[in-house]
C-alpha cells in the first residue's frame, strides 16, 4: 500500500468530519434559536478535521517506516525461510527480488530460489496493507468521534484551532534549524569517518592530492590526501582571479549607475545586470569551456606561452568573475545609496568634482558595506561548482600561473561523489571532509561580513 | 580699499583644474566602460548561444519517398492500435523496406548513412495514420551523425563529396526538427530531444514548490508576526540567514547523506531532487516573505484587531493576502534559481542517462541543466549545437519566470 493512498483516505475522512461538524454546529445554532455560538461553525469543522487528519498523518509516517520491516519479518517467520542461505548478499538478493515480483514492479526473476518467496511476500504485503487501512480508519474514527462529541454551543473551537495553527507555524520555522542540523550532522559524521582513515593533519597540510578510488580502502595512503593544492586552486580561481574581474567592474558599475547615469539608462542597465546574475551557472560553465577557454589558450599561444592548457584557471576565474559582477554591484549600490545626500552635497559645495566626491567621501563612508559585499561575493565564488567543474581541470596543481591547470574543492567533491567508488572508501568520504571545510569557510565569511556591516556601518542620524 | 584679491584663476590653478576635470572624465568613462563591458559580455553570451543553438533546433534529413503499395507490409487500423504495433512492423521488415527505399533514392552509399533509428519515424507515422499504407509518401528521415557532420562542412572528409552531391540533388537538407522538443536523451545527436529533461525539471519544480512555498510562507509569518523576541527566535533567524548563504553543492551533500539514506531506492528521482532543492529555496522564500509582510502597514493589523479579529485571523485574513504578491515575486525568483541549479542534483545521482521521460515523481529522471551538463561532455559537433539549443530553451523558461515576477511586482506593487 503506497502512502499516497492512505493519505488520500485520510484527507477524505477529514473532509467528511469537516462537513459533519459544520452541520452539527449549524444545528446548535438553529436549536438554540439563533444565539451566538462560542465559535463560528467553520471553526468547529476545522477542529474535527484536524483531530482526524493529524493523528492519521503521524500514523502514516510511522507506518511507512515500519511496514517494510514487518513484511520481511512475517516472511522470515514462515517455515520455508529456514531454507534461505545464511546472512549475506545472496539472501538479500533473493528477498528483494521476490519482493519486487510480489509487488508487481518487476516480472523477471533471475534467482530461482526467490520464486518460492513470491507467494509469501504477496500474502504478507496484502496482510500489512489491510492492517494499515484498518488502523487508519480506526484512528480516524477515534479522533473524529472524540472531537465530535466535544462540540457544544459554548465550545471554544476557535482558540483550539488557532493554537494548532501556531504550532504549525512554529514547526515550519523549525525546519530551518533542522536543515542546518542535517547539514552539520551529515558532514560531520562522514568527515569523522574519513578522519578515522586519514589523519586530519596530513589532510589539512599535505601538498599532494591524488586519491585513488581503486586503492585498498582499509589502508589508505595519507600522503595522497593533502588538500592544500585544492584550497589554493579554490582561492586562486574564486578569490583572486574572479575578484580581480568582479570588484572593479562591479564597483564602477554601481558608481556609474548611482551617481552618473540618468534614470532611463538605469532602468535598462540594472535589469540587464540582474539577468547576468540569473543565468544558470551551467550555462556560464558551458560558455567558459566552449568559448572562453579556447580563446585564452590561443591568445596565450600567440603571446608565446609554453603549452597553455584549455582548462586553465584563468578561463574559469574570468567567467566566474563576470557572474559575480552583479552581486558586487548591487551590494555596493545599496551601501552607496545609504550615504546621506548631505555629505555628498557638502563635498560638491566645497568645489570637489563628482569623482573626487565619490572617491574621497562616498566610498570611504560606504566601505563597510562594500567590504561585506566583497566577502559575500568571495564566499559565493568559492562555493560555485558548475563553472569550475566544466571549465577548470581535475588535476591538483600548486602553481601561481593562471594559465596552469588547477582544480578546486567543489570540483573534487563532484569528482569523488560521481565516480564509481563505494561509500566506505576514503576517496569518497574525502568529499564530505572537503564539503565540511567549504561549509565552515563560507559560513565564516558570511558571519564576518555581517559583523563588519553591523559594527562599522556608520549610523547617520 | 586698495586691498586687492589675488586672481583666483592663476595659471597654476587653471592647470590643476584641467587635470581635475580630465580625471573626472576618466573616472566617468571608466564607470561607463565597466557597464558596457558587463552588458557586452551578456550580449556576447546570448548571441553565441543563439547562433550555436539555432542549428540545434534543426537536423540533417534525407528525403525518402516510400511507396507502401509495393512493400507488402500488411496492417490495419485495428492491429496498429495495439501496444506492440511498432514491433510488429519491425518484424514485418519495415527497417529493410525503409533501407531499400533509401537505396532507390540516394544510392547505396547514401542509404548507408541513413540514421539507424530512422525506420521508427516511419513506423510511428504508420501507427498514427494507417491509410498511408495505401499510397506513396515522402519522409524526411534523419541522416547519420557522420553525414550530418559532413554536410555542415567538417567530420569525415570522405563523406563530404557525398553530402554535397545529395544536397545538390535536393535529397539532403537541414530541416526544423520538431522532435527536439518531444524526444528524450539518446546517444546520437541526431536522435536526441529535451522533452525527458524538461518533464523531469517540471516534476522536480512541482515538488520544490509544494514543499518550499508553504513552509517558507508559514515560517516567514511566524518570525514576522508572532515570534517572541528570545534566544530561540534568534537561533531560527540566524540559521535561515545562514542557509541562504550555504553553497548549493552542500545541499547536494545533505540530500545524498540524508534523503538517499532514508530512500535508497529513489536515486535520481524527481522527488528527492525536489526535496533537496526545496531546502535550498525555502530560505529565499522566507527572506522575501518577511520583507513583504513587513511592508504591510501596522494600521491594517490594528484595524482588524480593533473590530475583534484574533491574531490568527488578522494574519490570515488581512496581512497574508496583502503580502502575497510580494511573497510570490520572491518565490518565483527562488524557483528560477532552483530551475537553473545543477550541482546539488549531480550529487544525488540525477546524472544518469535517462532515455525515457519520467512517468512519475519516483521514476528516474534528469533535469534540463543536468542534461546540458551531460551533453556538454560530448565532443561531437552535433552535441555542441544541441547543447546550445537546450540552453536556449532553459533561458527562455527563466526569462518567462523573471518576466512574470516583474509583471507581478508592477501589477500589485502598492504604496501605503
Amino acid at each position: 500500500m503506497s502512502p499516497a493512498i492512505l493519505l488520500l483516505l485520510a484527507l477524505g475522512l477529514g473532509l467528511a468530519g469537516w462537513l459533519a461538524a459544520r452541520a452539527r454546529a449549524w444545528g446548535f445554532k438553529r436549536a438554540s434559536g439563533g444565539t451566538r455560538l462560542a465559535a463560528l461553525p467553520t471553526y468547529h469543522a476545522w477542529y474535527v478535521a484536524l483531530w482526524i487528519v493529524v493523528p492519521v498523518l503521524l500514523f502514516i509516517i510511522v507506518w511507512s517506516a515500519i511496514a517494510p520491516q514487518l513484511i520481511v519479518n512475517s516472511v522470515l517467520a514462515s517455515p520455508i525461510a529456514a531454507d534461505l542461505p545464511e546472512f549475506g548478499m545472496q539472501r538479500q538478493q533473493i528477498l528483494s527480488e521476490a519482493r519486487a515480483a510480489a509487488s508487481g514492479s518487476t516480472t523477471a526473476l533471475f534467482n530461482p530460489a526467490s520464486r518460492d518467496f513470491v507467494e509469501p511476500f504477496r500474502e504478507a504485503i496484502s496482510r500489512t496493507n489491510w492492517i494499515g487501512i484498518a488502523s487508519t480508519l480506526a484512528i480516524a474514527l477515534l479522533g473524529g468521534i472524540w472531537s465530535f462529541l466535544r462540540l457544544k454551543p459554548d465550545f471554544t473551537a476557535r482558540t483550539r484551532v488557532e493554537r494548532a495553527v501556531m504550532v504549525v507555524l512554529l514547526l515550519a520555522s523549525l525546519i530551518a534549524i533542522l536543515t542546518t542540523l542535517g547539514i552539520l550532522a551529515s558532514l560531520v559524521f562522514e568527515t569523522v569517518r574519513f578522519f578515522g582513515m586519514v589523519d586530519p593533519w596530513s589532510f589539512l597540510t599535505g601538498t599532494h592530492w591524488g586519491p585513488d578510488p581503486m586503492a585498498n580502502p582499509d589502508n589508505p595512503d595519507p600522503t595522497r590526501y593533502g588538500a592544500i593544492p585544492l584550497f589554493w586552486g579554490t582561492i586562486f580561481i574564486g578569490a583572486i582571479i574572479a575578484m580581480i574581474v568582479a570588484i572593479p567592474l562591479g564597483l564602477m558599475s554601481a558608481i556609474y549607475l548611482t551617481q552618473y547615469a540618468n534614470p532611463k539608462l538605469r532602468a535598462w542597465v540594472k535589469p540587464a545586470l540582474e539577468v547576468l546574475a540569473g543565468v544558470p551557472t551551467v550555462v556560464y560553465g558551458y560558455f567558459a569551456a566552449l568559448t572562453v577557454a579556447p580563446a585564452i589558450r590561443d591568445i596565450a599561444l600567440s603571446l608565446g606561452a609554453a603549452n597553455p592548457s584549455t582548462e586553465s584557471a584563468l578561463a574559469a576565474g574570468l567567467v566566474m568573475g563576470v557572474m559575480i559582477i552583479p552581486f558586487v554591484s548591487s551590494m555596493a549600490d545599496d551601501s552607496i545609496a545609504a550615504v546621506p545626500q548631505a555629505m555628498r552635497d557638502g563635498s560638491l559645495a566645497m568645489g570637489a568634482t563628482n569623482s573626487e566626491t565619490i572617491r574621497r567621501v562616498l566610498i570611504p563612508a560606504a566601505l563597510p558595506g562594500i567590504v561585506a559585499g566583497v566577502m559575500l561575493a568571495i564566499s559565493r565564488a568559492i562555493g560555485e561548482t558548475m563553472i569550475v567543474v566544466m571549465a577548470a581541470s581535475t588535476a591538483a596543481n600548486l602553481s601561481a600561473n593562471p594559465l596552469d591547470r588547477m582544480t578546486t574543492v567543489t570540483v573534487q567533491i563532484v569528482k569523488m561523489l560521481t565516480g564509481e567508488g563505494s561509500f566506505d572508501h576514503p576517496a569518497t568520504l574525502s568529499a564530505f571532509a572537503l564539503g565540511f571545510v567549504l561549509f565552515m569557510v563560507t559560513l565564516g565569511l558570511n558571519f564576518v561580513a555581517l559583523r563588519v556591516v553591523k559594527r562599522f556601518r556608520e549610523a547617520y542620524e | 580699499m586698495s586691498e586687492r584679491t589675488a586672481p583666483t584663476r592663476t595659471a597654476v590653478f587653471e592647470k590643476r583644474l584641467k587635470k581635475r576635470y580630465s580625471s573626472e572624465r576618466r573616472f566617468k568613462a571608466l564607470g561607463m566602460g565597466a557597464i558596457l563591458f558587463s552588458v557586452f559580455v551578456l550580449a556576447f553570451l546570448l548571441v553565441t548561444m543563439t547562433l550555436n543553438g539555432i542549428g540545434g533546433f534543426q537536423r540533417t534529413e534525407l528525403t525518402v519517398p516510400i511507396d507502401f503499395t509495393q512493400t507488402g507490409i500488411a496492417a490495419n487500423a485495428e492491429t496498429l492500435a495495439q501496444s506492440g504495433a511498432v514491433q510488429s512492423l519491425e518484424a514485418q521488415g519495415l527497417p529493410e523496406v525503409v533501407q531499400f527505399a533509401a537505396q532507390q533514392r540516394v544510392g547505396d552509399e547514401g542509404a548507408a548513412e541513413l540514421g539507424s533509428q530512422a525506420w521508427r519515424l516511419v513506423a510511428n507515422a504508420i501507427v498514427a495514420d494507417p491509410t498511408i499504407l495505401d499510397r506513396e509518401v515522402s519522409f524526411d528521415l534523419p541522416a547519420s551523425e557522420d553525414l550530418s557532420a559532413a554536410y555542415s562542412g567538417d567530420g569525415k572528409a570522405a563523406l563530404q563529396p557525398l553530402a554535397q552531391r545529395l544536397a545538390e540533388q535536393g535529397h539532403l537538407s537541414n530541416n526544423f526538427d520538431e522532435g527536439f522538443l518531444t524526444r528524450s536523451d539518446a546517444t546520437d545527436p541526431q536522435e536526441v530531444g529535451i522533452w525527458g529533461a524538461l518533464k523531469g525539471s517540471i516534476l522536480t519544480m512541482i515538488i520544490t514548490l509544494a514543499l518550499a512555498f508553504p513552509i517558507g510562507v508559514l515560517a516567514a509569518l511566524y518570525l514576522e508576526e508572532y515570534a517572541p523576541k528570545n534566544h530561540w527566535t534568534d537561533v531560527i533567524e540566524v540559521s535561515i540567514n545562514n542557509l541562504a548563504a550555504v553553497p548549493s553543492i552542500i545541499f547536494g551533500l545533505l540530500g545524498l547523506a540524508v534523503f538517499l539514506w532514508l530512500f535508497p531506492n529513489m536515486r535520481s528521482a524527481p522527488l528527492i531532487g525536489g526535496m533537496t532543492l526545496a531546502l535550498m529555496t525555502m530560505p529565499v522564500i522566507v527572506i522575501a516573505g518577511r520583507n513583504a509582510i513587513k511592508a504591510v502597514p501596522p494600521s491594517i493589523r490594528d484595524g482588524a484587531l480593533a473590530v475583534g479579529a484574533s491574531p490568527v485571523q488578522v494574519v490570515f485574513h488581512h496581512v497574508l493576502p496583502l503580502a502575497l504578491p510580494g511573497i510570490l515575486t520572491g518565490t518565483i525568483i527562488g524557483m528560477a534559481r532552483a530551475l537553473g541549479e545543477t550541482a546539488p542534483l549531480l550529487m544525488i545521482g540525477m546524472r544518469a542517462f535517462v532515455a525515457t521521460p519520467p512517468d512519475g515523481f519516483t521514476s528516474p529522471a534528469t533535469v534540463l541543466p543536468v542534461q546540458i551538463f551531460l551533453w556538454s561532455d560530448e565532443i561531437d559537433r552535433g552535441f555542441v549545437e544541441r547543447t546550445s539549443a537546450a540552453i536556449i530553451v532553459l533561458l527562455l523558461f527563466l526569462l518567462l519566470m523573471n518576466g512574470l515576477a516583474i509583471y507581478l511586482r508592477n501589477r500589485f506593487e502598492k504604496s501605503w
